[in-house]
């Protein structure tokens, strides 16, 4: 297939597309805009497709909902404040059993914050804004091509499991332009069947979608129903990338677009001789503790580099537990770090340790 | 002797979890009854709200998927725009369509979208305990206008109904009771009509409907149904507020 | 006019008494017996009378405005 020049949110728009998305509800925040844009522009021309601007994020993620419930490939994307309004929506959509993708690219927090790249959501993404016992599945793209990728492969698990999955990108990835050979389009009529889906009555019992369980018992069995399918998503889904990873004596853990800039300064510490290597997690829930335990056997230095004040850091010191020590540089606000500066603070900690 | 009068084939065998008197059982009865009589039981998808009419599920034996807390619009439109052959109703009370889910409504309303909703007023919040709702009007006592809702601090009652006729996109909106036999006829008509212009795809259709809630009006069910007449009526008058339907036809 | 007569299912009424106030005969009437809720379920007072002596029509107001759709209607 040949590689195309493209922008990473027009990436997600398009992969969804060739996914057998045809129901995207949005709405206008910064950085992500081109997203809907997008799909304002190609769903109309794709078979079945349609594009809502919704009154709002709460809107638009109850928008998915309803189109999920009747069976459609659904998606719907925003940046931090917007994922923070469809929080209550994507609770619903774990309890309701209901697959759908949410693309999130993340800005500069909290608050109103700003429009630069950040990775400040990953709490919010891997434990869940909402209420209630739910997982969802999560992404952490670092490039054009893993938008295209993990957004098509979005789709297949969220139907796979019935849950909603989660692209936690971020300002940088969505503007970006890299080349990218895009996934191959699944016609309509080869989408899973949804038995389960509510499309009127005809032929058979009538069925109902809810969350509400009034009965205590019932309530909890649905919890450990839900809880067997994490577990199973646990074991089957995990997915990371390791780099320089084999004689490494130090080992940088980092995800996403960090882990980008993260492999620049690796790349230009090896060819001084530092033995330094990369773990990155491409699932950040579920998280691969395995993975860094197992690292941890042989590696005991250990470097955690996030465009935040520190979140995916408490999941290595959990892979770790206890075993290796963890160093944390990291820039909020929507700062990018830069190679240059992960490999000084990387070679200073080399050396002081007599690593090398 | 002929059986004139039972339950709708469309609605289950449960019996309502309703309080005696509550307006919610007979307008539960008569969506049953125009579902029946215009053979949409396979074609029809309900959206019920969280309140206390989220339980619809139980009682009416078609498809129903349950929207969040004021939500309802959102997920009938998800529903709508993939399967825009269905008829796709919400089933919503006066604080989910009026107080958290305003936007939803009018900007369903706004869009033209092509569903209906039966929006319930009976003033309260029934559910939880009869708080004050965007409909409670000025004067009456609730949970949470213990001295009677006065303008000065709680603000003023919403005419939803009125506000939704202005948005362009709404195509046929009548307010209604279930508090007599005369309005309770008029209200099956207007809900067998909001669906019929909705097969005809006109957009947007509402039917409001009065509805006694005698536990937290703390009344008993006879003086409920008066009280709709001598007071609700002179705040919510009945009628139709807008119909660009033309059509003058009943339900059958 | 027609004869007509109603049945009402005392498991299911929760003596509303909305029935009460729409008879135009005024046929239907409070009664002490407790259902298994705990409502005392009103009666039909000439479900034990002939056809010819009953003075209700069958005319289903009761029933229309019967929230548990516990009064079903019977015409000659």
């Amino acid at each position: 297939m040949p590689k195309v020049l493209m922008r990473g949110n027009h990436v997600v728009g398009e992969a969804a597309i060739r996914a057998g998305c045809r129901y995207y509800f949005g709405y206008p925040i910064t950085p992500q805009n081109e997203i809907p844009e997008y799909m304002s522009e190609k769903l109309p021309e794709a078979e079945g497709g349609v594009f809502i601007q919704a009154e709002s994020e709460i809107a638009s993620v109850h928008m998915v909902i309803g189109a999920s419930m009747a069976g459609g490939r659904v998606m719907t994307s925003s940046s931090g404040p917007g994922i923070s309004l469809k929080q209550e929506g994507i609770s619903f959509l774990c309890a309701l059993e209901l697959p759908a993708v949410i693309v999130n690219m993340s800005r500069g927090g909290p608050g109103l914050g700003n429009i630069a790249p950040s990775q400040s959501d990953y709490f919010q993404a891997t434990r869940g804004g909402g209420h209630g016992d739910y997982r969802t599945i999560v992404f952490g793209p670092n490039s054009c091509q893993e938008l295209a990728d993990l957004t098509y492969e979005g789709f297949n698990l969220a139907d796979k499991y019935r849950t909603p999955v989660l692209v936690l990108g971020d300002g940088m990835l969505g503007q970006m332009m890299e080349p990218v050979e895009l996934p191959q389009e699944i016609p309509l009529k080869k989408l899973p069947a949804k038995d389960w889906a509510l499309t009127g009555a005809k032929g058979r019992a009538s069925r109902f979608i809810r969350s509400l369980i009034l009965d205590p018992i019932k309530e909890e069995e649905h919890n450990w129903k839900l809880m067997r399918k994490y577990e199973k998503i646990t074991r089957e889904e995990v997915r990371w990338e390791t780099y320089f990873a084999d004689d490494a004596k130090m080992m940088v853990i980092a995800f996403g677009i960090a882990a980008r800039i993260a492999k620049g300064a690796i790349k230009r510490l090896r060819e001084e001789g530092v033995k330094v290597g990369l773990l990155r997690p491409i699932t950040l829930w579920p998280f691969p503790f395995k993975a860094i335990k197992e690292i941890s056997k042989k590696v005991k230095h250990f470097f955690v580099f996030e465009m935040n004040m520190g979140q995916m850091l408490e999941d290595v010191k959990l892979g770790l537990e206890g075993n290796g020590e963890v160093h944390f540089y990291g820039r909020p606000g929507g700062v990018i770090l830069t190679p240059l500066e992960i490999a000084r603070v990387i070679s200073s900690q080399y050396y002081q340790k007599r690593l090398g | 002797m002929k059986k004139v009068f039972g339950r709708p084939k469309s609605l289950k065998a449960t019996p309502f979890h309703y309080c005696p008197g509550c307006g919610h059982s007979i307008i539960h009865r008569l969506i049953g009854e125009v579902i029946d009589e215009m053979n949409l039981q396979e074609k029809i998808i309900g959206v019920p709200p969280a309140g206390c009419a989220v339980l619809a599920y139980n009682y009416f034996d078609i498809d129903m998927g349950e929207a969040s807390h004021g939500r309802a619009a959102a997920v009938a439109t998800g529903f709508k725009r993939v399967l825009p052959d269905r008829i796709v109703f919400t089933y919503q009370g006066d604080g989910d369509m009026a107080a958290i889910g305003t936007a939803e409504s009018i900007h369903a309303a706004a869009r033209g979208e092509n569903i209906t909703t039966i929006f319930v007023n009976n003033g309260v919040y029934g559910m939880t305990g009869g708080q004050m709702a965007p409909t409670t009007i000025l004067g009456q006592n609730t949970t949470t206008s213990p001295r009677g809702r006065k303008e000065k601090t709680e603000g003023f009652p919403i005419n939803l109904s009125e506000m939704l006729a202005i948005a362009r996109g709404s195509s046929y909106i009548e307010r209604t009771a279930v508090n007599t036999p005369a309005n309770i006829l008029k209200t099956k008509k207007a809900i067998a009509k909001a669906f019929r212009l909705q097969m005809q795809g006109y957009g947007f259709t509402l039917v409001e409907i009065l509805s006694a809630c005698p536990t937290n009006w703390k009344m008993d069910p006879v003086k409920s149904s008066k009280w709709i007449d001598e007071v609700m009526t002179s705040h919510f008058p009945l009628g139709v507020l807008k119909d660009n339907s033309g059509d003058k036809k009943d339900a059958h | 006019m027609p004869a007509g007569m109603i049945e009402i299912d005392s498991e299911l009424c929760k003596d509303c008494k909305l029935c009460i106030s729409v008879c135009p005969h005024h046929l239907i009437e409070p009664f002490n017996q407790l259902n298994q809720k705990g409502y005392a379920p009103v009666i039909f007072t000439e479900s034990e009378h002939k056809k010819e002596d009953r003075k209700c029509t069958g005319c289903a107001l009761c029933a229309m405005m019967c929230p548990e759709i516990a009064i079903e209607v019977h015409r000659a």
